[in-house]
């Protein structure tokens, strides 16, 4: 497989939130706006991208057994580096995220990559994997934002488009339904299942 | 009182699933049947009360009292990985039929975000209705109140998806996108109860 599939493939053929399912609870819970998407989305593709290499260079110093927690704990020691520089440096936006950020420990993705791809590949390729999973996720998450985001306050990245928006796009009714019609348009237009 | 309110507000207002997100990566999952559901429930319920305790006793006795909270990520997420471990070595030597029922659900749990999210969230001081320091208490009703508004979300959409399955859904629909919506309904439903607590 050449690097090129390799990254695409997280963007379009296997992305993680419209055809894999994985990720789904940051997915739901900060697209309240494209801006905050976007966010989580970068900070998740770091973690991913974190874990990915790290994994990938120490996986044969793992035993099989204790594989998961050895994942766990890398995947957590990345979460600490994120919470702490948001924290820092962009403290209005790690108060948007708030609860989700420690919870991208347990996002499926993040430890589903490191188990089925980063620990059988190379260093190269699992970094490849990594941007590439995190561009898609990142993508997924800023078009359900700015959807959301329009639809519920009239506003795309915080500049206005019109007066007044449905409110309960904003709230949580919206970010199911929003989420199931764009799988919806992925399965039609891009990724056509028969 | 406060103790009303902490569990109105967690299983209907603030329902974990429907107005929180967390733990929906289960509730897509396993929402297929109503069986399969109740045991989810149960192993959600066990381990999340637990953990609860758990990690409220470490977080005031060790990592407050030693002034290192930067550690409670790591340290919350490898409790609950033993925890889980734990919890599933003794099911399967105290009682086998409970075992045989949550076995294939118990691994899940780990990296079921509502399990965490309830941890963090009590350490955080976040129970809506409590005023001042949470006590011990507060933290298990918390945990048991939520568990059951995850129990309640996920029965009832199993009970709807049971259905949807015989009906006729256009083809780019079937599955997860149509699950997705009738979530999206059923949290509207749930939006009803705002403002009550």
């Amino acid at each position: 497989m050449s690097q090129w599939k390799n990254f695409s493939k997280g963007i379009f053929k296997e992305n993680a939130v419209f055809v894999l399912f994985l990720g789904l609870c940051p997915t739901l819970g900060v697209t309240t706006s494209a801006l905050n998407g976007l966010g989580m989305g970068l900070a998740t593709t770091f973690v991913l991208l974190g874990s990915n290499m790290v994994v990938a260079l120490i996986k044969n110093f793992i035993p099989d057994k204790v594989r998961i927690p050895s994942f766990i704990v890398i995947i957590a020691s990345f979460v600490t580096i994120v919470e702490l520089t948001m924290q820092a440096y962009l403290p209005d936006l790690f108060k948007q995220l708030g609860l989700f950020i420690p919870l991208i420990v347990v996002n499926c993705l993040v430890l589903g990559r490191a188990e089925a791809f980063a620990s059988k590949n190379t260093f190269l390729s699992s970094f490849v994997d990594g941007l590439g999973m995190g561009i898609g996720f990142s993508l997924a998450l800023t078009v359900l934002g700015g959807v959301r985001e329009i639809l519920g306050s009239g506003q795309i990245f915080g500049l206005d488009l019109y007066e007044g928006g449905m409110i309960a796009f904003v709230l949580s009714p919206g970010a199911f339904i929003v989420l199931g019609y764009l799988i919806v348009l992925n399965n039609k237009l891009i990724n056509k299942k028969s | 009182m406060e103790y009303i309110i902490i569990i109105i507000s967690a299983i209907f207002v603030n329902n974990i699933l429907l107005a929180k997100f967390l733990g929906v990566c289960p509730f897509i999952g396993v929402s297929n049947k109503v069986e399969t559901s109740i045991g989810m429930t149960g192993a959600v319920t066990f381990v999340m009360v637990i953990a609860t305790i758990v990690t409220y006793l470490i977080q005031k006795y060790v990592l407050e009292a030693f002034g290192i909270q930067f550690m409670r990520t790591i340290t919350f997420i490898i409790i609950i990985a033993s925890l889980v471990q734990m919890v599933e070595i003794m099911l399967k030597k105290i009682s086998p039929p409970l075992y045989q029922a949550l076995g294939i659900f118990l691994p899940l749990i780990t990296t079921n975000c509502a399990v965490l999210g309830v941890a963090i969230m009590v350490t955080d001081g976040q129970i809506p209705g409590v005023e001042g320091t949470i006590t011990l208490l507060h933290s298990v009703v918390f945990a048991i109140a939520n568990a059951v508004g995850f129990g309640l979300a996920l029965i009832v959409f199993a009970g709807l998806r049971e259905h949807v399955e015989l009906t006729n859904v256009p083809k780019a629909m079937k599955g997860v996108p149509i699950a997705f919506i009738i979530a999206g309904l059923l949290a509207m439903a749930f939006m009803g109860f705002t403002g009550i607590v």
